[in-house]
């Protein structure tokens, strides 16, 4: 029932909360809610809320970049969110979701991986883990948000005989961009932004753009069972480089 | 993603002596397997895909079974022996990623409403990677489940794009993937000049994204053709 009302609207133009097409819900980002994390953030986009920690720990590197530090992001739909969401190991969805923001991360290389070098055989491991509190639509731009904001309050922990002394710390994580992730969805021949619990259902495609603080393109996913016409994908990059300058004013 | 060091175009011409905008030899064959209902094996270069197709048939448990449509399932996996060092066999976060990116890629084609209770079943299974090995997955896709003589509104064709030392290339060999400055994974329904599969990462913007697009679009024209062919060809030895 809500999907047609919402549906309906859209083709007449409008929006169920009455915002435009291209205007996000309210954003907030609270940094640093957690202390035990090396750094943390709950980034929330309307009623959608997502917490991000940052968790530092000592590791070997990878044999084909023994030089750099390594980043993880996992992504976890707890029950909490959602009563669709079940306990247990992630379902394709959070592994997409973990998936598009690491490659946002790594592929902007926001992080300088090759200043977590800590020994000659050891380094930094940079663990994002990204948790969902609540899923009222647009989760991924959220969680992109969370950790980005999360990594901007990321202290390096001090290492001392070769071992983390939790709670001591060096510096700051060495961040030089803030990428975001901007969807922009389509619906009715539509384009949209931020879309609510109930619009997501009548989305037909979407396609994620992450988008760095010079503008250039680090990742894009297209989402959903619909497809995009080729003309659509230029006014889609269009609109998430726009919003993506907006989105970063909160990470400031 | 990282090593740009490596050179990669040497007088305009690839690692495998390809042009830029040069796809590699492409092999295709349909109705290779006997148990499945349609079959295909795609070869891109020394990539492999080999696909299977089983369905419209019931979905068990019943639980999982839709009233009003039936669903599409696809598989997506790398054999152990496929790449260099050893893949542990079984689902791991990659793969089920690319398991969904394949069926949201192949679902646009489908008639699924008219399976209610049913599922199609796709498997992919690489033989040997070489880069691009999704799309070269989603062509060996395409053609089992016509080959299986489900109704599909068009096929779908894939292939891959990217940048390797600051050139825009089509179809990325491993070592070309593995060095590259971006990829871009792009299928569509060429007769209906949709797409319905879009991945990028890197580093790019606007202007080689969208000449990026289409080079896929005419790389992807020219995989139809060779899809039409095979299909045609197995058809007329039915006969």
């Amino acid at each position: 029932m809500q999907e047609k009302y919402a549906l309906e609207l859209l083709e007449m133009g409008k929006r169920v909360d009455g915002r435009k097409f291209e205007e996000y819900r309210e954003i907030k980002i609270e940094k640093g809610p957690v202390q035990k994390a090396e750094g943390s953030a709950i980034a929330s986009i309307g009623k959608t809320k997502v917490a991000a920690g940052v968790k530092i720990e000592l590791g070997e590197p990878f044999p084909d970049a023994p030089n750099e530090g390594i980043l993880i992001v996992n992504c976890e739909f707890s029950p909490v969110a959602s009563p669709e969401f079940e306990a247990g190991p992630p379902g394709e969805d959070a592994i997409e979701l973990a998936r598009i923001v690491d490659r946002t991360l790594r592929e902007s290389k926001c992080i300088q991986l090759d200043k977590l070098t800590v020994s000659q055989d050891k380094v930094f491991i940079v663990f994002v883990d990204l948790h969902v509190l609540n899923d009222h639509g647009n989760l991924l731009d959220t969680s992109a948000l969370a950790a980005v904001a999360a990594l901007s309050v990321t202290r390096l922990p001090k290492v001392e005989d070769g071992q983390i002394k939790r709670g001591e710390y060096t510096g700051n994580l060495p961040l030089v961009y803030k990428p975001v992730v901007v969807s922009v969805c389509k619906a009715c021949s539509k384009f949209l932004v931020d879309p609510d619990l109930e619009e997501e259902d009548v989305v037909e495609s979407k396609l994620s753009i992450g988008v760095r603080d010079d503008g250039k393109i680090c990742a894009m996913q297209k989402q959903g069972t619909g497809t995009l016409k080729f003309e659509d994908v230029g006014k889609m990059l269009d609109l998430a480089i726009l919003k993506s300058k907006e989105l970063r004013n909160f990470l400031a | 993603m990282n090593n740009k060091n490596i050179q990669l175009l040497v007088n305009g011409k690839r690692i495998d002596g390809r042009l830029p905008e040069q796809l590699r030899p492409i092999e295709m064959k349909v109705g290779v397997l006997s148990r499945a209902d349609g079959s295909a094996e795609v070869r891109f270069g020394n990539t492999i895909a080999l696909a299977a197709a089983y369905g419209p048939r019931e979905l068990f448990p019943r639980f999982l079974q839709e009233e009003e449509t039936g669903i599409l399932r696809v598989r997506y996996a790398m054999v152990p022996f496929s790449v260099d060092e050893r893949k542990s066999p079984g689902s791991d976060r990659r793969s089920i990623e690319l398991s969904k990116v394949m069926r949201l890629a192949l679902e646009p084609a489908m008639f699924l409403e008219d399976f209610p209770k049913a599922t199609i079943d796709v498997f992919v299974d690489i033989i040997q990677a070489d880069g691009s090995t999704r799309v070269t997955g989603i062509n060996a896709a395409s053609l089992a489940l016509a080959s299986a003589g489900v109704h599909m509104k068009d096929l779908v064709a894939a292939c891959s794009v990217g940048k390797i030392n600051n050139t825009l290339v089509v179809d990325l060999n491993g070592i070309e993937d593995n060095n590259s400055e971006s990829d871009m994974a792009v299928a569509m329904m060429p007769s209906k000049n949709e797409i319905t599969l879009l991945q990028m990462d890197g580093e790019l913007d606007k202007e080689e994204i969208l000449t990026l697009l289409n080079f896929a679009r005419e790389n992807c024209k020219k995989i139809y053709e060779l899809q039409k062919q095979v299909l045609k060809e197995k058809y007329k030895e039915g006969e």
